[in-house]
């Protein structure tokens, strides 16, 4: 069974993940941060809290930042999505990722990959963001180590040097 | 986190969706999914069939009526929609401003004003403001349409006037006409949370609207203050003088966040600040 107007408790998902074709299927009630991690097994989206709050499952469903366990995996039928994964896929860290490390924008790293996806969605936008700006983009991402201010830094520093 | 086993249906026009909340018991509209997703994790709801609104792309639109004294709003228009449209720049820039500060981004992509209201949720943005603005709201059945105003469309915590087998298509708020001002104030939990008090204000020639957010089981019309206010003396003082009293006249909750009274003195000073910014806003 494809999704479908007819109600089913399983369902054929086919998306497209850092840039590859998938297609399973899964149970209706599965969260798309599980048919991430478990399924395909792209460990780098973070569960944290698993009510919303704390950001670490973020990732790109058609080019803007979500939070994959307040999404079921049916409801990503014919979206794009990009993980963690997906941002530096040849293996080099992006400019991003490279400031995130040269500013110490990391202590235990867990909440790191939410925090490059809503960085990465933000600078996608804006080229040039303002400290405002980067606090805003950054509020659906809880960090329990850094004190946040290395993480704006690491994001500013990125957009300094042109990433995105 | 696993949830109950659910089934799952995605239709792709409105007809097709009111049928399915029509002919399935326990089946209930996913739109978003900001709120309904975690209450289901948190076992607080379990529907049996989730339809899914995604596909139903009219519920995505935000147009004029064609007088051009309405704006409406589809069901499933995003925060974040809602924020970059210039349509409600221009009619209704109060809107934009609210949807902005609702959570955070991630939430804000998802998060859709149908969702916010349909919830009924009594600290959510949306029902107080909407009240405030006279909004009305569209819902669909089997049986046809039919248009509910503001103050009967939210019936209880988490209950409004959309019923079984009903969809809630459209919200529609009236454009905002010269002279006028809207302003939302309160006290939320961290810069972007959800409200511990609100107040919602429109100030125009025909006077002032206030509405309290977070006291009751639904958003509560600050009749004896608007009625102060008839003069049309928005001065500081006269917005405080006027806004006597209310604190008494409602029943608030006392909770982890706040205590009833706290919550008593903080609607006289989320309606007084209301009223002040939406009648500064009303000069232009």
């Amino acid at each position: 069974m494809t999704v479908a107007a007819t109600p089913t408790a399983t369902s054929v998902v086919s998306l497209e993940i850092n840039g590859e074709a998938v297609e399973l299927e899964v149970p209706s009630s599965r969260l798309l941060v599980h048919l991430i991690r478990d399924d395909l097994d792209l460990t780098g989206t973070h569960i944290g809290c698993d009510t919303g709050n704390c950001g670490a499952c973020t990732v790109h469903v058609d080019g803007v930042p979500v939070k994959s366990c307040m999404m079921l995996a049916v409801q990503a039928q014919g979206t794009r999505i990009t993980t963690v994964e997906g941002l530096a896929p040849d293996g080099e860290l992006t400019p991003l990722q490279q400031a995130f490390s040269a500013a110490h924008a990391l202590q235990c790293g867990y909440c790191t990959p939410g925090m490059l996806m809503s960085a990465s969605a933000l600078l996608e936008q804006n080229q040039s963001p303002s400290e405002e700006e980067i606090k805003v983009a950054l509020q659906g991402n809880i960090c329990r180590c850094t004190g946040y201010w290395n993480i704006v830094e690491a994001v500013q520093e990125a957009a300094k040097g042109g990433a995105a | 986190m696993l949830l109950r086993e659910v089934e799952y249906a995605r239709p792709s026009t409105i007809e097709e969706a009111v049928a399915l909340l029509t002919e399935h018991d326990g089946a209930r509209a996913l739109a978003g999914g900001q709120t309904l997703v975690n209450v289901m994790k948190a076992r607080a709801a379990s529907p049996d069939v989730l339809v899914d609104l995604a596909d139903l792309d009219e519920l995505r639109t935000i147009s004029f009526s064609a007088d051009g004294g309405t704006l409406e709003i589809g069901a499933m228009v995003t925060c974040t929609a809602l924020a970059a449209s210039s349509e409600v720049e221009v009619a209704r820039p109060v809107l934009a401003e609210v949807a902005s500060t609702i959570a955070d981004v991630q939430v804000r992509n998802r998060g859709t004003i149908g969702g916010n209201v349909c919830v009924s949720d009594p600290t959510n943005h949306f029902p107080p403001l909407l009240s405030a603005l006279d909004a009305s709201f569209t819902v669909r059945g089997a049986a046809g349409e039919r248009v509910v105003p503001a103050g009967e469309f939210f019936v209880g915590v988490y209950m409004t006037a959309v019923g079984e087998g009903e969809l809630l298509t459209k919200v529609s708020v009236p454009t905002r006409k010269p002279g006028t001002g809207d302003a939302m104030a309160g006290l939320t939990l961290g810069a972007h949370g959800t409200y511990v008090v609100s107040a919602a204000a429109t100030v125009g020639p025909e006077g002032a609207r206030v509405v309290i957010g977070c006291v009751s089981s639904t958003p509560v019309r600050a009749t004896a203050m608007e009625e102060r206010l008839a003069g049309g003396d928005y001065s500081q003082s006269a917005v405080k003088a006027a806004a006597e009293g209310l604190g008494a006249t409602l029943e608030p909750p006392s909770d982890v966040h706040a205590s009833a009274d706290y919550r008593r003195a903080l609607a006289e000073v989320s309606a007084v600040r209301a009223v002040l910014q939406a009648a500064e806003r009303a000069k232009g």
